[in-house]
C-alpha cells in the first residue's frame, strides 16, 4: 500500500463523521431507487409468472345467455387457443356475526378436474368436490377478513334463492388479483369476496343449465386480439353479449397494469428526484471537503507529484465514500423493497412473490452517484491544482469584507458584534450560503413530497363523499327497475332522502378516440348525488346532452363543450346515439360521464327506469335499512360510504405509515447530511479564527453561536424555500400520476409544511449539538501556531 | 533535453540556478504587493547560501521561484538547461519530483502520515531515492520510526521534514526558515542535519532566514531588501552549526 493510500484510509477515518454524513445523502437517494425499481420490477416478475402458471385468459366476454353447443364455434374462431365457457352470477352474501351487506361474485368450475384457464392457486383446502351442490371455494381476501376456513359455512343468495355453502378451499386466481365490488371506490374485503363453485350446482340455481354468460379464451402466438373479439362479439350478439374485451380491459388486470405503471413513475421520478438532490449535495459537500484539504494538495504538488496522481488520490477518497453510501443505500434499498412488495401484496394477490434485484440497479446507483461525486471533487481538486503550490500553503489572504446591507441601511445598532460576523460571512460568500440552502431546501421539499399524499387522498375522499357523491347508502338492483321501487324504499324506517340512477354500460366514441364507462343518468336536482364544476361547487346536469369528467373529455377522448359524441349503448336495446357534449365536470377518483335520468331512460326507450337509488338515512339506522334491503331479491349490492373510507383507511394506512416512515428518514438523512457537513466544512475553515477568538477570551457559547448562528440562519431561510421545491416537487408528482383511476389534486395542508420543517429542523438541531462537541474539542493553542 | 535526464551530482563550479531580472507582483485583496524588483543571481553546485533579509524583503518569494512552486511575474530563472520561467505545468512538476527538497517553516508533514510513511510519500513517486529509513537516520530519526507527526516536537518534526525534503537525493535543497518556529537549541539541531546533508551529499543548500547569526554557517550569505539584493557576500571561515547561537 502506497503512502498515499495509507493517507487516504486515515483521513477517511478521521474525517468518519462527515464520511458518514455524505455516504447517508448517497444512501438516501439509492435507497429510494433500489426500492422503488425492485418493487416494480418483483410485482411486474410476480404477475407474468402467475399469469403464465394459472393460464390467465387473454380475450374475455360476458353475454345475457348462450348455449352450450354455441362453445364449439366460438372455439373455432381463428386465433383462439383454448376456450373456456362459464357460468358467472353476484350473489348476496351472509356470513354468520358479520350485519353489513356484502356481495359476492361467483364463478363456475368445471365439475370435473380444474379449469382450463383462469386456474386457481389453492392457499387452503382442496377445490368442491364433482357435482357439489353446496361447497365453494372463497377468495383468500375475503376469508382471511372474516377468518374463514375450509369447513365453515356461509349464506348466499343466489339469483334470488338463499343457500347454504360449505367451504371446500381458499383460493387465489390470476383474473381477481385486484378485487373491487361494482361500482365501489375502493376494495373492501369484509365486504366483497370472489368465490368458485362446481358449474352444475350454479347452472341449476341460475337457470343456466346447458347454458353459459361467461367466456374466456387465450390465444395462439402472434393473433391480434381485436380481431378475435370482433369474431365472438359476432357470434354472441344474438345471445345478448355486451362486448368482448382484451385482457389489457379485464378490470382486475387493468388496475394491476394502472398501478405497475404508476409504480413505474414512481421508481423513476423518484429517485430521479432524491437522487438528483443526492448528487447535487454530494457535489457540494465533496468540493467544499476537498477545499479544506487545498494546503495538502499544495504540499503533494511541491513534491512533485502530477495532477493526475494527485486527482487519483481525491477521486479515490470520495469514491470509497460513494461506494459506502451506495452500499448501505442498496441494503436498504432492498430491505424498503421487500416490506413495500409486501405491503402491496396486501392489495395485489398473488400466491407468491418472486423479488427481484436487476444488477442494472447496482450500476445505476453506482455511475450516479459515481458521477456526482467525481465530478465534485475533480472541479474543486483541479481548482485546487491551478493555484501555484506556493500560494495554496500560504494562509489565505484575508477575505474581503464589507458592511453588510443591513449595516450600511444603518440598522447595525440592533446586532450584537457576533451578529454583525455572521451575516458579514454569509454576505461575504452569498454563492455558498445559496448552495447551503438550496441543499437543506431540497431536504425540505423532499419530505413534503412523502407526507404529501395522505393530505391528498384525504382530500379527494372530502370532495368524493361530502360534495359530489354524499348520500350514505347506494343500493344497486338486478336488474333495471320500475321507478316504483325507489318509493317502496322511500317508505323504509329511517330514510331521509332518495334518488334514483339509471346507469348503463357504453362504449363513447370521438373521432378515433374511444373509451369504455358507465353512463349515468342522474336526477338533475338531486341533493344526495351530483356532478361538480371545476370549481367543485354542485352543477345541474342539463337535459338532452352528456357532461364528461375533465380527465375523460380533455386526455381521453379529447372532445370540448359542443363537441357531438358518438354512444354505443351495451345494454337493452343495444342503440348507437350521438349526444352533444355539453359540460365539463370536476372529479378526482375515476371518470364518469352523466345525463339527465330522464334524458338516457328516453335514449334506451324505455319508460321510467333506475338501475339502483341513493339514500340518506338517520343516524343508527343503518343496521335496520341493510338488513330490510338485503331481504329483497331485486337488490344486488348496498355500498356504504362510511365502510368504503373506513375500509379505505385500514388498507391505505399501513400504506401511508410506511410512505411517511421511509421519505422522513430519506429527507432526515439528507438534511443532516447537509447540515452536519456545512458545520464541519465552517469549523475546518474558521477553526483558526474561532480559536483566536477564544484566545482573546470569548466563551464557547460565544464563538459556538458564530459558526451555529449562521447555520441556523441558514437553516431557518432554507425552510420557505423548501416550501417551494416542495410545492413544486408535487406539482411534478400530481402531472405524472395523472390516470382515469385517479388524480391527485395538489393540496398541501398546513401539517405537510409542518411535518417538512420539523424534519429539517430536528436534523439541524442535532448536527448542530455534534458540532457543538467539536468546539470544545477545539485546541486552541495548536491552531494559532500551525496552520494545517 | 528534458530535466529528466539532468544529471543529479556535480562539482562545485557548475551553475545549478541562474536568474536575470525576476520581478513578481502579488495581488492581495485589493492591494498589490510588489515582491520582487529584478534579482540577479547565480547558484552553484554543492554551496550553502543563505538568503537574509527582513519579512517582507522577498526572500520567499525568491525561493519559491527557484523551487517551482510559483512563477516570476517578469525576468528569466535558469535551473541548468531548464527555463523555469517557460517551463510548463509539468516540467515543473517533473522538476520538483526528481531535483529539489523542501523544507518548510511549518514542517508541513501530512499529520495521517507516520514518520516513515511521510518520508515515503516522496521516496514512492522520486527515480533513486534513498531509503525513507536511511533519510530518517541522517537526521537523527531512526529510532522514531512509526510515530505520527502529532507526537513529536517542533524540531523533531522539522529533522523529518529535512529527511523527506532529501531521501529523494536532490541536486537543490531549499530551506524556508527552518527554524523559524523553533528555539535556538532545537534550531542548531535542525542546522546541523542540514550542514550535514550538504557535506556529504554536496546538495546546493539554500536557507532563508531572517535570523543574522545563521549566516556563519553559509559559503555565501546573500541580503535581500525591498524585493532587491543588497549585499553580497562569501564567508572566508565558514563556522559550523554547533557554533551558531541566537
Amino acid at each position: 500500500m502506497t503512502a498515499l493510500d495509507k493517507k487516504l484510509l486515515r483521513d477517511l477515518w478521521l474525517m468518519r463523521g462527515q464520511v458518514l454524513a455524505i455516504a447517508a445523502v448517497i444512501m438516501g437517494g439509492v435507497a429510494t431507487l433500489v426500492m422503488a425499481l425492485s418493487t416494480y420490477d418483483s410485482l411486474l416478475t410476480t404477475r407474468d409468472r402467475f399469469y403464465r402458471d394459472y393460464g390467465f385468459g387473454q380475450v374475455f366476454a360476458s353475454l345475457k345467455r348462450a348455449p352450450e353447443s354455441l362453445a364449439g364455434r366460438l372455439a373455432d374462431v381463428p386465433g383462439v387457443a383454448t376456450l373456456e365457457t362459464r357460468v358467472v352470477t353476484l350473489a348476496k352474501l351472509e356470513v354468520p356475526g358479520f350485519a353489513d351487506p356484502a356481495v359476492g361474485m361467483i364463478a363456475s368450475l368445471p365439475d370435473h378436474g380444474a379449469p382450463r384457464l383462469n386456474r386457481l392457486h389453492l392457499k387452503r383446502g382442496r377445490l368442491p368436490a364433482p357435482y357439489s351442490e353446496n361447497e365453494t371455494v372463497v377468495s383468500d381476501t375475503f376469508a382471511d377478513a372474516h377468518k374463514l376456513n375450509p369447513g365453515d359455512r356461509i349464506g348466499a343468495i343466489i339469483n334470488g334463492k338463499r343457500q347454504t355453502l360449505i367451504l371446500s378451499g381458499v383460493a387465489l386466481s390470476p383474473e381477481y388479483v385486484y378485487q373491487i365490488a361494482p361500482g365501489a371506490m375502493f376494495p373492501d374485503f369484509q365486504r366483497y369476496g370472489v368465490l368458485w363453485m362446481g358449474r352444475h350446482a350454479l347452472a341449476m340455481a341460475n337457470n343456466m343449465n346447458g347454458a353459459f354468460n361467461n367466456v374466456s379464451a387465450t390465444l395462439t402466438p402472434g393473433t391480434k386480439p381485436q380481431a378475435v373479439i370482433d369474431r365472438i362479439d359476432e357470434l354472441l350478439a344474438a345471445y345478448g353479449g355486451i362486448g368482448g374485451y382484451s385482457r389489457e380491459y379485464q378490470f382486475s388486470n387493468r388496475f394491476l397494469s394502472e398501478e405497475l405503471k404508476q409504480l413505474k413513475t414512481t421508481a423513476t421520478l423518484f429517485p430521479a428526484i432524491f437522487l438528483g438532490v443526492a448528487a447535487f449535495l454530494l457535489n457540494v459537500v465533496v468540493s467544499r471537503m476537498i477545499a479544506t484539504q487545498r494546503d495538502q494538495i499544495a504540499i503533494l504538488k511541491a513534491f512533485g507529484y502530477g495532477d493526475l496522481m494527485i486527482g487519483a488520490h481525491f477521486l479515490k477518497m470520495v469514491l470509497v465514500i460513494a461506494l459506502l453510501g451506495v452500499s448501505m443505500g442498496i441494503a436498504l434499498g432492498a430491505w424498503f423493497g421487500v416490506s413495500l412488495s409486501h405491503v402491496y401484496m396486501n392489495f395485489y394477490r398473488f400466491p407468491y412473490l418472486d423479488y427481484v434485484l436487476r444488477p442494472m440497479v447496482f450500476v445505476i446507483a453506482l455511475a450516479v452517484a459515481g458521477i456526482a461525486a467525481a465530478s465534485g471533487t475533480l472541479l474543486t481538486v483541479g481548482r485546487a491544482m491551478r493555484l501555484p503550490p506556493a500560494e495554496g500553503m500560504r494562509p489565505d489572504t484575508p477575505e474581503v469584507y464589507r458592511t453588510t446591507l443591513i449595516e450600511r441601511i444603518g440598522l447595525q445598532r440592533w446586532f450584537s458584534q457576533p451578529s454583525r460576523m455572521i451575516l458579514r460571512h454569509i454576505e461575504r460568500r452569498p454563492w455558498k450560503a445559496m448552495l447551503t440552502i438550496l441543499g437543506i431546501a431540497c431536504a425540505c421539499g423532499l419530505m413534503m413530497v412523502g407526507d404529501y399524499q395522505r393530505g391528498a387522498v384525504e382530500y379527494m375522499l372530502d370532495v368524493q363523499f361530502n360534495r359530489s357523491a354524499r348520500e350514505d347508502l347506494a343500493v344497486t338492483f338486478t336488474d333495471p327497475t320500475a321507478i316504483g321501487a325507489l318509493h317502496e324504499i322511500a317508505s323504509l324506517p329511517g330514510v331521509r332522502r332518495v334518488e334514483g340512477f339509471r346507469d348503463v354500460s357504453a362504449n363513447l366514441r370521438f373521432d378515433q378516440h374511444k373509451y369504455r364507462a358507465a353512463l349515468y343518468g342522474i336526477e338533475p336536482d338531486g341533493i344526495l348525488h351530483h356532478a361538480l364544476d371545476t370549481d367543485l361547487n354542485a352543477v345541474r346536469v342539463p337535459p338532452g346532452g352528456v357532461v364528461l369528467t375533465d380527465h375523460l373529455a380533455e386526455r381521453i377522448l379529447h372532445v370540448r363543450p359542443g363537441d357531438t359524441l358518438t354512444i354505443e349503448l351495451l345494454e337493452g336495446n343495444r342503440r348507437v346515439i350521438e349526444v352533444p357534449v355539453l359540460g365539463i365536470t370536476k372529479q378526482y377518483l375515476g371518470v364518469s360521464a352523466y345525463m339527465q335520468r330522464d334524458t338516457l331512460n328516453r335514449l334506451l326507450r324505455e319508460g321510467d327506469v333506475i338501475s339502483g337509488v341513493y339514500l340518506s338515512h338517520d343516524p343508527g339506522a343503518e343496521a335496520g335499512i341493510y338488513k330490510r334491503l338485503q331481504a329483497r331479491p331485486r337488490v344486488l349490492g348496498q355500498v356504504a360510504h362510511a365502510n368504503a373510507i373506513r375500509s379505505f383507511n385500514a388498507t391505505m394506512g399501513e400504506f401511508v405509515l410506511f410512505f411517511n416512515m421511509i421519505s422522513a428518514l430519506l429527507a432526515a438523512s439528507i438534511a443532516f447530511g447537509v447540515v452536519y457537513n456545512s458545520a464541519r466544512i465552517a469549523l475546518s475553515e474558521r477553526g483558526r479564527e474561532l480559536a483566536s477568538l477564544r484566545v482573546l477570551g470569548f466563551s464557547r457559547a460565544e464563538i459556538g453561536y458564530i459558526l451555529l448562528g449562521e447555520l441556523g440562519t441558514l437553516t431557518l431561510a432554507a425552510i420557505p424555500v423548501g416550501f417551494l421545491v416542495g410545492i413544486g416537487l408535487c406539482g411534478v408528482l400530481v402531472l405524472s400520476f395523472n390516470s382515469e383511476l385517479y388524480r391527485l389534486p395538489l393540496v398541501l395542508e398546513p401539517y405537510n409544511y409542518a411535518m417538512a420543517a420539523s424534519v429539517v429542523l430536528g436534523s439541524a438541531v442535532v448536527s448542530g449539538l455534534l458540532a457543538w462537541r467539536s468546539l470544545g474539542k477545539l485546541d486552541l493553542v495548536a491552531v494559532l501556531k500551525t496552520r494545517e | 533535453m528534458t530535466c529528466r535526464h539532468i544529471p543529479y551530482h556535480s562539482d562545485m563550479t557548475q551553475t545549478i540556478f541562474s536568474a536575470q531580472g525576476l520581478t513578481k507582483v502579488y495581488p492581495m485583496g485589493e492591494v498589490t504587493v510588489q515582491a520582487l524588483r529584478g534579482v540577479d543571481l547565480l547558484l552553484s553546485a554543492g554551496e550553502l547560501v543563505v538568503l537574509l533579509g527582513p519579512s517582507g524583503s522577498g526572500k520567499s518569494t525568491l525561493l519559491n521561484i527557484l523551487g517551482g512552486l510559483d512563477t516570476a511575474t517578469s525576468g528569466t530563472v535558469r535551473y541548468r538547461d531548464l527555463d523555469l520561467s517557460k517551463a510548463s505545468d509539468k516540467e515543473l512538476t517533473n522538476y520538483r519530483r526528481h531535483h529539489v527538497g523542501f523544507v518548510f517553516q511549518f514542517y508541513n508533514l501530512i499529520p495521517s502520515l507516520t514518520v516513515r510513511e511521510n518520508v515515503a510519500a516522496v521516496t514512492e513517486i522520486a527515480r533513486a531515492p534513498m531509503r525513507p529509513e536511511e533519510a530518517l537516520e541522517r537526521v537523527g530519526l531512526g529510532h522514531r520510526l512509526d510515530h505520527f507527526p502529532a507526537q513529536l516536537s517542533g524540531g523533531e518534526q522539522q529533522r523529518v521534514a529535512i529527511a523527506r525534503a532529501i531521501a529523494k537525493n536532490p541536486a537543490v535543497l531549499l530551506c524556508d526558515e527552518p527554524t523559524g518556529a523553533l528555539d535556538s537549541q532545537t534550531g542548531v539541531v535542525v542546522l546541523e542535519a542540514l550542514e550535514k546533508v550538504n557535506r556529504e551529499l554536496g546538495t546546493l543548500t539554500v536557507l532563508i532566514t531572517h535570523n543574522a547569526g545563521i549566516a556563519d554557517m553559509a559559503d555565501r550569505v546573500i541580503r535581500l531588501f525591498d524585493g532587491r539584493i543588497v549585499e553580497e557576500r562569501r564567508n572566508s571561515t565558514k563556522k559550523s552549526a554547533k557554533e551558531l547561537s541566537w
